[in-house]
């Protein structure tokens, strides 16, 4: 059974490792990079790290520059500060269809004792809604170093990718290549379909263990791409299942959950509960506490699952 | 592209960019003349008197970049472009039109010669000092011109830029600042005081040139003078006169962003000789 690694420390490693077979990426920080973990690739290739001090907007803003002079940038900071230059991502990046990677951590809760200003819980809804913007949460280590590998080799504008502060369980098989637009299933159901993405991937097989000690068989999905999401993984769900259990590390308006309900209302409409940080900010603590608090657990998955079987 | 260091033939060229633009403007039934017309010159200036530029090859890997930070001024922008043979005049008159390459915004992926998108201000620093250090990273000389407006310097993410191109030395970064200091609701130092600018430049690393932006010598001369500073980036501060070359615009705010009417549009180009 592989280590728990956190994500960002998996895509510091692999941005290093991409560097040495990709002389056009570089990267950017914003006083952040022990943290990102782009001190890895800062200290291997520092001809091609741009540090860039407290100054987001300018970081979104000089990735472009570099990116239209045939580099491929890849920024980072944390999720909610990286979101000061949405507007910049948004005019300059997205509208250009410029190949940047926003490479951003610290997402959800477990961040911890930062507090809820460090806290991003908002930033899927807000990636995934700009053209062009490819939305990636990865779920693991592995997955994160293959979606990366991916995005180097499938050039095609803008990128989000997710990453999380704590150590991870490897949930994705040996062997297991990251595609665009398709879903992960994790473990087969036929009772209750769980669609999960990054941290709460782990958190929905605990939920599958609690409900299959009822004699109920979930499907869990890691839908590591979220954008584009893949519409068939969800449909299919929908209608081989009683109903959707969608889980992230992430408020239940505008993200993965949001993007679930989308596709299910026009195509195949079946009941659907959201987990995730409900319409709140968060706060100080060990991320253990505040993922219990806020109900980012089995327990909550277990809840929702019960009442849409019980309701079928 | 041959350049030219002839005043007159500047004037003449520059005169050609206005007609266009006061047209252009006119048949499209909106846009920003005040601002194109106040940097025309500095415009002109760059393009046929100091880039180094191929309109014919207009990825040309080692052209030098320039980025349009006050995007507003599309109109004075693609005037330039047509008249330097990025693409034919005619195309002028589709301007702002649905499925026009003139967007009313600068857009690199629907406009021949664009080398950035812009639009929303205070971005094009940034995108400069990239392009900047693209060029570095990969052994280029070219060079990035950034032109901006002076309201726009009230935007935070200037200076958090000014502070890279000077951190990193970024000698091939020459801004331009077209200083006409009237801004949509009125004059600048009513809005938001700037001044003093030459100081805050200075004190922010830069090499700082002031000339009136309506004057072939000192404009040329101010970019020869900033492609000889070494190790720090160069702001050319241009005083200049907002909506310059039609009487009835300049320096009046309610042109920054108004089209003339059909009387409006006999008269400049009546003067526009």
């Amino acid at each position: 059974m592989a280590d728990k690694v956190a994500t960002r420390v998996a895509y510091g490693e692999a941005l290093a490792a991409l560097g040495e077979r990709y002389p056009q990426i570089v990267a950017l920080d914003a006083d952040l990079s022990k943290s990102t973990m782009t001190v890895t690739f800062a200290k291997k290739f520092p001809d091609r790290f741009f540090q860039m001090g407290i100054a987001e907007a300018d970081m979104v803003d000089t990735a472009a520059g570099l990116a239209t002079c045939g580099k491929l940038p890849f920024a980072s900071s944390f999720a909610v500060f990286a979101s000061r230059g949405w507007e910049q991502i948004r005019n300059i990046v997205a509208r250009a269809k410029l190949p940047v990677v926003f490479a951003l951590t610290h997402a959800g809760v477990s961040v911890g004792e930062d507090g809820a200003s460090a806290q991003a819980n908002e930033d899927i809804a807000i990636f995934r809604v700009l053209p062009y913007m490819r939305v990636i949460v990865p779920a693991d280590g592995p997955e994160t170093k293959s979606c990366l590998e991916y995005l180097v080799t499938h050039v095609d504008g803008p990128a989000f990718v997710r990453l999380g502060r704590e150590k991870v369980p490897v949930v994705c098989p040996d062997g297991y290549k990251f595609e665009l637009g398709k879903a992960l299933t994790v473990r087969g159901g036929k009772d209750i379909s769980i669609i999960a993405c990054g941290v709460m991937v782990s958190i929905a097989l605990q939920a599958a263990e609690m409900l299959a000690a009822k004699g109920v068989d979930a499907r869990v999905i890691n839908m590591a791409s979220i954008k584009p999401i893949d519409r068939d993984a969800i449909v299919a769900a929908a209608s081989e299942t009683a109903g959707i259990v969608t889980a992230e590390e992430h408020s239940v308006i505008g993200g993965l959950g949001g993007a679930v309900a989308e596709v299910v209302a026009e195509t195949h409409p079946c009941p659907i509960r959201r987990v995730g940080m409900a319409d709140k900010f968060g706060e100080s603590g060990a991320p253990a506490e505040l993922m219990k608090k806020y109900e980012h657990t089995p327990e909550k998955i277990v809840e929702f699952a019960e009442t849409i079987l019980k309701k079928s | 592209m041959t350049r030219t260091r002839d005043e007159n033939e500047l004037k003449k060229i520059a005169l050609q960019v206005r007609r266009h633009i006061i047209e252009m403007i006119y048949i499209g039934g909106s846009g920003h003349p005040g601002g194109s017309l106040s940097a025309a010159d500095l415009m002109v200036g760059l393009y046929f008197g100091e880039m180094s530029i191929r309109p014919d090859d207009p990825k040309w890997i080692d052209r030098d970049r320039f980025v349009l930070s006050k995007g507003h001024i599309a109109a004075g922008y693609y005037a330039v472009l047509a008249q330097a043979g990025y693409f034919p005049v005619d195309v002028l008159k589709t301007f702002r039109k649905l499925g026009s390459p003139m967007q009313g915004h600068p857009c690199m992926l629907k406009t021949c010669g664009v080398d950035m998108s812009s639009g929303s201000l205070g971005q094009g620093l940034s995108v400069g000092n990239g392009m900047a250090l693209a060029g570095r990273l990969d052994g280029k000389s070219y060079r990035v011109y950034v032109l901006m407006g002076d309201g726009e310097v009230q935007e935070g993410q200037v200076w958090e830029a000014a502070m890279t191109s000077a951190h990193y030395k970024l000698d091939s970064v020459c801004a331009i600042l077209d200083y006409n200091n009237l801004q949509i609701d009125g004059h600048v130092s009513s809005v938001k005081e700037i001044a003093p600018l030459k100081q805050k430049w200075q004190s922010f690393g830069w090499h700082t040139i002031e000339i009136d932006g309506h004057n072939f010598t000192q404009i040329l001369a101010a970019y020869d003078e900033a492609r000889t500073i070494k190790g720090k980036p160069s702001i050319i501060i241009a005083r200049t006169i907002k909506g310059k070359g039609v009487s009835y615009m300049e320096n009046v705010a309610e042109y920054h962003g108004k089209a003339p009417d059909e009387a409006g549009y006999r008269k400049a180009m009546a003067e526009l000789v």
